[in-house]
């Protein structure tokens, strides 16, 4: 799945719709690391990362790459406009203290109450974690980044969780290609849909049990 | 060095690594590459005193690179850190039963750390409970939310990495280099420091200081330099 991959990019640019100006997001590996190509030039949000930045600017030129100034996924990045810096026990206490107003995750799963999975697969190793255990219960509101289905068909809103679980919290929305959930009180309802996709494949793609809103709106599928 | 530092605590990194015991717990500073004292870890992997180590830190660097050297090497125990899989050698080495591994969240590591420097001996949040990662956990609920117990974290010794030291050995750090070396700084018997550069106390705005030399036991120089933004060894 490649980053050029219009799905990615039509999931990226709806969660950058949710982002208001001012705001402090947290982005995850995967889709959401698209986000800030579609941020508007006015839509200020200042991005935190758990190694120990805020305000994080986008990728240096090939020629102004400085290793010590890295991304959670440990990639090059620059400081944008009134960035800080500081340890990792401080960024986890913007993290954890409910400083950070929005993370916006991958997952491997998320259950009809709005329970993710993402961090191991059962019978693989578990060997990484990193931060996202931190996330989970420490945002203000969690947006879950995923493509609908797995690459083998399968749905990834499910009933219950198979995968182990990140954590009790349970997130606020989950923006797939096709549709945008929100879930409230442990109940999922499916607020839009996108345009290229039908009320019935929805469904049929969808194991988690939902309301449909009195008001389901068309997601823009921004070609 | 063109002059000689009045510096009481400037130590050669095999001096500095003589102080490492066989089986000792280190903690050690970085993040992936980021902020990884490679001088005293290639000191490590080079002599064969001290090994059996138990080493904390968040990754084990790359394949090869940072304390990934170390696995190769077969200095390693035992790694407690946040994220291992970027490693496949320290994948390998625990299929094959040579590394034992304990999983921490990232965020729960540095506060344990932290806790541990400052003489707390544990405390309760919200991060990993009801995952597999809480098991075992003591959980007590506080203001109707789940809490789980996390013990602090302390080690025999420090190995952190800083951008320039004083002759006191006051550190400052480099952009995200500094990650989890401040905590780690304060939560050892032995804290050794490794730097870029040594400069006159005084040199350093008091303002900018973020390790206060009395954490700091030991300093070492730094053996690699930064090239197109990347450490390399100094030919």
């Amino acid at each position: 799945m490649k980053n050029s991959d219009p799905y990615r990019i039509r999931i990226a640019k709806r969660i950058a719709k949710e982002l208001k100006k001012g705001s402090v997001v947290n982005l995850g590996v995967g889709i959401p690391t698209l986000i800030p190509d579609y941020l508007e030039p006015d839509q200020e949000v200042f991005l935190q990362s758990e190694n120990g930045l805020l305000g994080m600017g986008p990728t240096p030129p090939p020629d102004e790459i400085d290793m010590d100034l890295i991304s959670a996924s440990k990639h090059p990045v620059t400081l944008g406009r009134g960035a800080s810096l500081f340890s990792s026990a401080d960024s986890f206490v913007m993290i954890r203290g409910g400083h950070v107003d929005v993370a916006v995750l991958g997952a491997l799963q998320v259950s009809e109450t709005g329970e993710i999975a993402n961090w191991a697969v059962p019978g693989e190793d578990i060997l990484g974690v990193g931060g996202a255990m931190d996330l989970v219960p420490g945002a203000k509101k969690i947006i879950v980044a995923i493509t609908h289905v797995t690459k083998e068909g399968k749905p990834k809103l499910v009933r219950e969780l198979t995968y182990p679980t990140s954590g009790i919290r349970q997130v606020e929305m989950i923006v797939t290609e096709k549709a945008v959930f929100t879930v409230e009180n442990g109940r999922m309802t499916l607020r839009e849909i996108a345009e290229d996709t039908s009320l019935e494949e929805v469904r049929e793609l969808t194991a988690a049990r939902y309301e449909v809103a009195e008001d389901l709106k068309r997601m823009p599928t921004y070609s | 060095m063109d002059h000689v530092l009045d510096m009481p605590k400037l130590r050669t990194p095999e001096e500095a690594v003589s102080l490492i015991k066989d089986g000792d717990s280190i903690l050690v500073g970085g993040f992936g590459l980021c902020g990884t004292p490679f001088t005293m870890i290639d000191a490590i992997a080079a002599q064969d005193e001290a090994r059996n180590l138990t080493v904390i830190s968040n990754n084990l660097g790359e394949p090869g690179k940072g304390l990934g050297k170390l696995l190769l090497t077969g200095h390693l125990k035992k790694a407690v850190g946040s994220y291992f899989t970027t490693n496949r050698d320290a994948v390998k080495a625990w299929k094959n039963g040579e590394l034992e591994i304990e999983l921490i969240p990232q965020g729960t590591i540095a506060e344990a750390v932290r806790a541990g420097g400052a003489g707390i001996a544990g405390f309760y949040i919200k991060t990993a409970v009801g995952t597999k990662l809480a098991e075992g956990k003591e959980e007590r609920v506080f203001n109707g939310e789940r809490y789980i117990l996390v013990e602090a974290i302390r080690a025999r010794v420090a190995l952190i990495k800083a951008l320039k030291a004083d002759t006191l050995g006051n550190l400052v750090y480099s952009r995200t280099a500094r990650n989890f070396n401040p905590m780690m700084a304060t939560a050892a018997d032995l804290v050794i420091a490794e730097v870029d550069e040594i400069v006159e106390v005084g040199e350093l705005d008091a303002e900018s200081i973020v390790t206060p030399h009395i954490y700091v036991d030991v300093v070492v120089l730094n053996r690699y330099e930064k090239r197109g933004g990347v450490y390399v060894e100094k030919q």
